[in-house]
């Protein structure tokens, strides 16, 4: 629980409701959801939205219909974190389209998982597709299966899975460490097609280098929505490029407005007097 | 292709894999036999770290959380048992906590190897103390800020924390001060950052060091929210150098005697305190392997491309 | 009516946790929503080790291949849950003496240390050590100078390479001081600082934006893939 005199720390008294230094981060919010939410209700109204391709995803159908051919399994890795880590979440989303697709084609999926509850909801994910798709017969809840939360424990457990059981294509969508150069490495040797998305940024060079389509950062987050193909979900994305629209501009005059205080020039001060402020009000 | 470049196009990767362990095995055999370590030059980086432990009025408290495991534990523990020695050189009191579930095992290797060894005068309560793990990722970073000891209620060994004369003045994480992180991925440096040490309006000072993958997504941050940053085995490399450098400086032995500390200062560096040195030699080895590496590979590809086109013509 | 109920917990945690650091009669709700969280966490791993037992020994059942490594797998899992929750070889606590398992579970001499020590550590640490032998032969095969891009990329990381080694000094330490800034190790920290740093600014603003928008479309019930499938959307 909160004290009254840590509340007073913040800038707040314990009679206000809203903590005032947070406020630009609430205007923020407010506005990149705004922007968000706008495009959505537009989508709706049936406002016709581009979207590029992203060949990753394009390639998810050849990647499953490859490993039916093959008769091989399909194998689906939702990271190593837990359900608290928006990856992971987006991470089950895709698995629920990957699953759909593997029901329709006749394919096996494989879903290690390195949490408890990321086990649970991926059961949940794939039972559901396997439900749309009219397969619940095919259903196996075994095939996805808690092995340990260590991480490099996890990471040795699958790696001799790919080698013993050779799956045809192999996904690694999720929040990734250490672990995410040994899974592709493995992977690219038994021979299989690897499509990988992570927002984590430090691991992205090595699924670049190592696997056959890389989900880089935000084209990940962006999967789900493009995979349904549903209206206002491709909507959704509209609006978070606008909001990129608006941070970009705000870095550009931010930009601007630096380069004229460094300068020596009549206005200098006073653009120094406002960046101040500025940064003053973002706490920063 | 036939010949060498025959030869490196089908090469099984397993001849790679016995070239780098060569590599790798070679300087560390040549170090150990000739204990010698490669000179460094510390980045402004590095400096940072130093100096902010350094520029510490005595008997400050300091936070150390150590978010690494076993397996980062080559490129990150060099750098805990430095940050923890520096501490005790300068006479600062440590706090260790870890958001890690291992972690806490890796405060009690670095106690035992740098404070009960060589700081045998420090006492567990009053100079440092090993709160040990703590779950809950950032809800525990969200809690420390108003109360640490209710984030903490007791040390590792099970001791209550409102009865430590260490935390007797620390009611929150903005009373340390500094915090000294060692990050192996998550939790970790990014979310201190963004859940403490930005919540705190950047009066919590904080110097941080970890795995090379992370370097580049924790640079943005410095020098503005992360005073001082050790990058991979590197960064740790430099730092284990400063120190040893104002250890071996005679200027320096009275200050360092007169926080109870019996350093012994003389020509040699116990090799404990020369680890993260003595790993630059592997990393010279494997670096330039890898460039090796890629000059064939690339030598490889331009001759596949050159038959191809002769083919083609 | 089940998924209604999962999307309005789901919606409802989403919208308080959000809420929470700017109202602060929300904060404690805020709190105990992510020690709710933890505490469900840790229920749910004993249906994680449930179903580890479960698979593992329908493997060896039907010896499938490796079944091997699932014996082991159950066997170490044994041991390990034995050892720690029966506290083996944990001496007695000093501050609790009279109380029976007060000591820490892995307290130096215990039997759990012994396996943290000598097995976990070895272990874990030989897997990370994997990464050097994979990092190279990645770069091997796949580091090739196909197009300008692919060439500036080879640079960088030829510089970074060496700059990051005594290779760096040695090879560039005898530019004079007006070239400082061409010696490897500055140009690798220069590199790191200005470039990569406004690269990974990129990436992160993007992965900020992409996070909302996800976060946003599960709060408000549009996407409902992650109930599967068939779920869909609003």
């Amino acid at each position: 629980m909160v004290s009254a005199e840590d509340a007073a720390a913040a800038g707040a008294t314990t009679a206000s409701l809203f903590t005032p230094g947070k406020l630009p981060l609430a205007v923020a919010i407010i506005v990149t959801s705004g922007c968000i939410i706008a495009w959505m209700l537009q989508a709706r109204a049936g406002a016709a939205m581009y979207l590029r391709r992203i060949p990753a995803l394009d390639a998810v159908t050849n990647a499953v219909g490859r490993s039916t051919e093959m008769g091989r399994p399909v194998l689906f890795i939702a990271g190593i974190q837990d359900m608290d880590n928006i990856q992971t979440v987006a991470g089950i989303t895709v698995l629920s389209h990957v699953a759909k697709t593997t029901a329709e084609y006749d394919a096996t999926i494989e879903v290690p998982t390195s949490r408890s509850l990321v086990m649970e909801a991926a059961r949940e994910a794939v039972r559901g597709s396997y439900q749309a798709a009219g397969r619940f017969d095919a259903y196996n809840a075994d095939a996805i299966r808690y092995i340990t939360d260590e991480q490099f424990g996890f990471v040795a457990s699958v790696s001799g899975q790919m080698v013993r059981e050779k799956p045809a294509a192999c996904f690694y969508m999720g929040c990734f460490f250490a672990e995410s150069l040994i899974l592709a490495e493995t992977g690219n040797s038994i021979g299989a097609i690897q499509i990988a998305g992570t927002a984590e940024s430090s691991q992205l060079p090595f699924f670049v280098a190592a696997c056959d389509y890389t989900l880089i950062g935000e084209e990940f987050m962006a999967a789900s929505a493009y995979l349904s193909g549903a209206p206002d979900q491709i909507g959704s994305l509209k609006g978070q490029d606008a909001a990129k629209v608006i941070v970009a501009t705000l870095i550009l005059l931010g930009v601007v407005l630096a380069t004229i205080a460094a300068l020596n020039v009549p206005q200098s001060e006073a653009v120094s007097r406002v960046l101040e402020s500025v940064k003053g009000a973002l706490g920063s | 292709m036939q010949g060498v470049l025959g030869i490196l196009e089908r090469l099984d990767r397993r001849w790679v894999f016995l070239a780098m362990a060569l590599a790798v095995a070679g300087p560390i055999l040549v170090m150990g036999i000739t204990r010698k370590t490669l000179p460094e030059t510390p980045t402004d980086a590095s400096r940072a770290v130093f100096q902010a432990v350094q520029s510490l009025p005595r008997g400050s408290t300091v936070l150390l959380s150590f978010d690494f495991d076993p397996g980062s534990a080559g490129e990150l523990e060099p750098m805990g048992v430095s940050m923890a020695r520096q501490c005790a050189l300068c006479g600062h009191k440590m706090v260790f906590i870890s958001l890690w579930p291992l972690g806490g095992q890796m405060i009690d290797q670095t106690i035992k190897k740098v404070l009960r060894a060589d700081f045998p005068h420090l006492q567990d309560g009053v100079d440092y103390v090993n709160l040990g793990f703590q779950a809950g990722n950032e809800q525990v970073m969200r809690v420390v800020l108003t109360d640490f000891k209710r984030a903490f209620p007791t040390t590792k060994s099970g001791r209550a924390t409102a009865d430590l004369p260490i935390l007797s003045g620390i009611q929150r994480v903005g009373d340390f001060a500094l915090l000294a992180e060692v990050s192996a991925g998550y939790p970790g440096s990014k979310e201190w950052v963004q859940y403490v040490v930005s919540a705190s309006g950047g009066k919590l000072p904080m110097v941080s060091g970890c795995t090379g993958v992370q370097t580049p997504q924790l640079y943005p941050y410095f020098p503005g929210q992360i005073r001082g940053l050790l990058g991979a085995i590197k960064g740790a490399a430099e730092y284990e150098s400063l120190i040893n450098a104002w250890v071996l400086d005679p200027a320096n032995a009275a200050e360092i005697a007169s926080t109870g500390a019996d350093v012994g200062v003389s020509a040699v560096i116990p090799p404990k305190y020369l680890e993260a040195q003595r790993r630059m030699g592997p990393q010279l080895g494997a670096h330039l392997l890898m460039v090796v590496l890629i000059l064939l590979g690339n030598v490889v590809y331009l001759a596949q491309r050159r038959s191809q086109r002769r083919a083609a013509a | 009516m089940m998924r209604i109920v999962a999307m309005a917990i789901a919606s409802i945690a989403g919208l308080v946790m959000l809420l929470s650091p700017f109202f602060p009669d929300l904060e404690s709700v805020g709190a105990q929503s992510s020690e709710i969280f933890n505490v469900i966490a840790a229920i749910a791993f004993i249906l994680g080790a449930g179903s580890l037992v479960k698979v593992n020994l329908s493997r060896i059942g039907r010896r499938d291949a490796g079944w091997g490594y699932a014996l082991v797998t159950l066997l170490c899992f044994a041991i390990t849950l034995i050892v720690g929750l029966g506290k083996i070889g944990v001496p007695p606590n000093p501050q609790f003496a009279a109380t029976p398992w007060a000591g820490e579970k892995d307290a130096a001499g215990s039997a759990f240390a012994w396996i943290y020590e000598f097995v976990l550590t070895p272990i874990t640490s030989t897997m990370f050590a994997l990464l050097a032998f994979y990092v190279a032969s990645a770069a091997f095969r796949a580091f090739r100078a196909k197009n300008r891009e692919a060439m500036l990329l080879l640079g960088t990381a030829f510089i970074v390479l060496l700059g990051r080694t005594f290779a760096g000094v040695w090879l560039t330490g005898g530019l004079p001081e007006w070239a400082s800034g061409l010696r490897l190790e500055n140009l690798s920290m220069f590199i790191m600082q200005v470039f990569n740093t406004a690269g990974n600014r990129a990436i992160i603003i993007g992965i900020a934006l992409g996070v909302t928008a996800t976060s946003l479309r599960i709060l408000l019930g549009i996407d409902r893939s992650w109930m599967g499938a068939g779920g869909g959307s609003a």
